[in-house]
């Protein structure tokens, strides 16, 4: 039996796809230099986790000290890594428990009518998450100073009141910068629902209808199961990310009253590596959680094959 | 629209559910905004009167604040250095992640797959930040311009979205210019780059945003005053006190003695909000294209 031929492969097509091959290549080398400058190059910086480092000290004369750094982490700084870790878990925790919140904010939104004041609100609501941490600082630390709006709200209803610190209060830190995270993005998030939602198709609406169903039981299902799938993916990919907390926040929020509860994995990296020099110790940090964080992202992906079916990545 | 639900259970329970969700609607209109307002009457109002009692009017009126913080000298600076980086990266960003992405599609590109693999995978790690700090000093980008522009240029996120772009175009398009015996990238100019729009303007926003709110960039790698950036500027006003001290000195100084005393509170609202105004004058118009960007988005996501 003859083969047709499968592909209308000619002398002529071929020198064009060399070519075009030589050319793409050329092309692609400063664009794959840029990935491999700015991704794959820092990891040999991971070499001075394995050192005593010390700055004016060139690598090569530093004493190699191997894992000794990395012990480090469970004998000498045992107490500091402890409250980090406390301090990180805990804001993503809460971060974690807040989760359900642009879900109910875009179904909400989703529920307005008036179309105008449905798009003033969508823009109003994500727009915090274009303005910069430095700026949000600026509003929030205004906002929360002792002459600002909160406390002057606060006098004209109790004259003798105390004169409320919100951003140098260690008891509620994490409550504010949580608070804070969410005013900044919620709205942003509840975009990414709101798609969902509109993809909804009408036609179970118009089922639920008939069955009798009013609005709270439309939303019960047939919005929220059309959003599950949305809701446990980001729910995932948040757990998976559960050590980064991101510095921007931090650096712009800390103080010394409440570095004690805010000095989260991703600050004490920084302030151990930039302000105390420590680079070494630093490093081993950077790398432990590097790996802490793929494998949690691969444990991830796993339990939703094995949970959903599909895997994330 | 309220007729999908069946108007005989509970109308009423319904109607005061909406009207109940009106409420909450403004409320948070009240909360996102705010902030940002308490800034802006704070700013025109009067330096030398106390803001003790202030919440919903500015107490007295002035632009002083405005003046000093236009008389500042580095901020018309600051702010051509934000524009150029915004305009420059975000530029060099569109080229590098479409022209890569297309590349990737390209069935016949011999190592498409390890391209491809080999950025991708760039999402899953980070080398930490002492590492990424190093790796910035070694490159040479301390005080050069190319620290804004160079690192961001090629971004795994962006090929993927527009990969799978190009993927979902009709491939006529693609076929019919090959037969014209075009090259690679003269298909991907006159051609595929043009029918990208969407995806393309969506990458577009998110990297000119992201270009104009960076600023810890120039925090750990550039200490020449020429080149700091808007953000960066302001971030010196809120945190480092002789920053402000010198601008104090500075507007006084130019003010002359006819001038209303200026407060530094004063200072750091009017260069917030100088800073925050470009925001909140492009996003509202653009703000339907990031929404579309993100449908787009989480199609593939």
């Amino acid at each position: 039996m003859q083969l047709a031929r499968q592909n209308n492969r000619t002398i002529t097509g071929e020198i064009l796809r060399l070519k075009q091959n030589t050319q793409m290549i050329l092309l692609s080398i400063p664009l794959i230099l840029l990935i491999f400058a700015f991704n794959y190059l820092p990891l040999f910086g991971w070499i001075y986790a394995f050192f005593n480092f010390k700055p004016g000290v060139p690598l090569a004369k530093s004493p190699f000290v191997g894992l000794k750094n990395f012990g480090m982490l469970f004998t000498t700084s045992q107490q500091d890594i402890i409250r980090v870790m406390g301090n990180t878990l805990a804001i993503s925790f809460l971060i974690i428990l807040c989760s359900p919140l642009p879900a109910i904010f875009a179904i909400m939104l989703n529920d307005l009518k008036g179309n105008k004041f449905k798009r003033v609100v969508q823009t109003v609501a994500t727009l915090p998450n274009f303005i910069s941490w430095v700026i949000v600082f600026s509003l929030f630390f205004s906002v929360f100073s002792s002459s600002g709006a909160i406390n002057t709200i606060i006098f004209k209803i109790n004259p003798s009141a105390n004169t409320l610190n919100i951003l140098g209060n260690a008891g509620i830190a994490w409550f504010v910068q949580l608070a804070i995270f969410i005013w900044k993005s919620v709205g942003w998030n509840a975009i990414i629902y709101l798609a969902a939602i509109t993809s909804i198709d009408p036609e179970l609406y118009d089922a639920a209808s008939i069955d009798g169903a009013g609005k709270l039981s439309a939303i019960r299902h047939v919005t929220i199961p059309g959003i599950i799938e949305t809701f446990f993916v980001l729910l995932l990919l948040t757990f998976s990310g559960i050590l980064s907390s991101g510095l921007e926040q931090f650096l712009m929020f800390m103080n010394p009253v409440v570095q004690d509860k805010l000095e989260v994995l991703d600050y004490y990296v920084y302030r151990l590596g930039v302000t105390l020099n420590d680079v070494s110790f630093s490093t081993a940090i950077g790398i432990m959680k590097t790996f802490i964080s793929v494998g949690l992202l691969f444990g991830v992906n796993f339990l939703s094959k094995k949970v959903r079916g599909n895997s994330l990545i | 629209m309220n007729s999908r639900y069946n108007s005989r259970y509970n109308s009423l329970m319904e109607k005061g559910m909406d009207k109940i969700n009106i409420i909450i609607m403004i409320l948070s209109l009240i909360v996102f905004l705010y902030p940002l307002y308490y800034v802006l009457i704070y700013s025109i109002s009067d330096p030398s009167l106390s803001k003790a009692s202030m919440f919903i009017l500015p107490v007295g009126f002035s632009l002083e604040v405005y003046k000093s913080v236009f008389k500042l000298a580095n901020l018309g600076n600051a702010f051509l250095m934000s524009a150029l980086r915004t305009v420059l990266g975000t530029a060099i960003t569109l080229f590098c992640s479409s022209l890569l992405a297309f590349m990737v599609t390209q069935k016949y590109f011999v190592i498409r797959k390890f391209v491809y693999r080999f950025l991708v995978i760039t999402m899953y790690f980070n080398a930490g930040l002492i590492p990424w700090y190093l790796n910035m000093v070694n490159l040479g980008l301390k005080n050069s311009f190319l620290v804004y522009i160079l690192p961001t240029a090629m971004n795994a996120f962006y090929v993927i979205l527009i990969k799978t772009f190009i993927e979902l175009l009709p491939k006529a398009l693609e076929e019919s210019a090959q037969l014209d015996g075009a090259g690679f990238f003269k298909v991907f100019s006159r051609i595929i780059f043009p029918m990208c729009g969407p995806i393309i303007a969506t990458i577009a926003l998110f990297s000119a945003v992201g270009q104009w709110n960076s600023w810890m960039d120039t925090y750990f790698f550039v200490t020449n005053q020429k080149l700091f950036t808007l953000q960066y500027v302001l971030y010196k006003f809120l945190s480092e006190a002789e920053a402000l001290n010198d601008a104090m000195r500075n507007s006084n100084a130019l003010l002359g003695h006819t001038a209303v005393a200026m407060t530094p509170e004063s200072l750091k609202m009017g260069v917030t909000m100088v800073v925050t105004i470009p925001i909140l004058i492009v996003y509202p118009s653009l703000q339907k294209y990031f929404v579309k960007g993100v449908a787009l988005g989480s199609v593939k996501g």
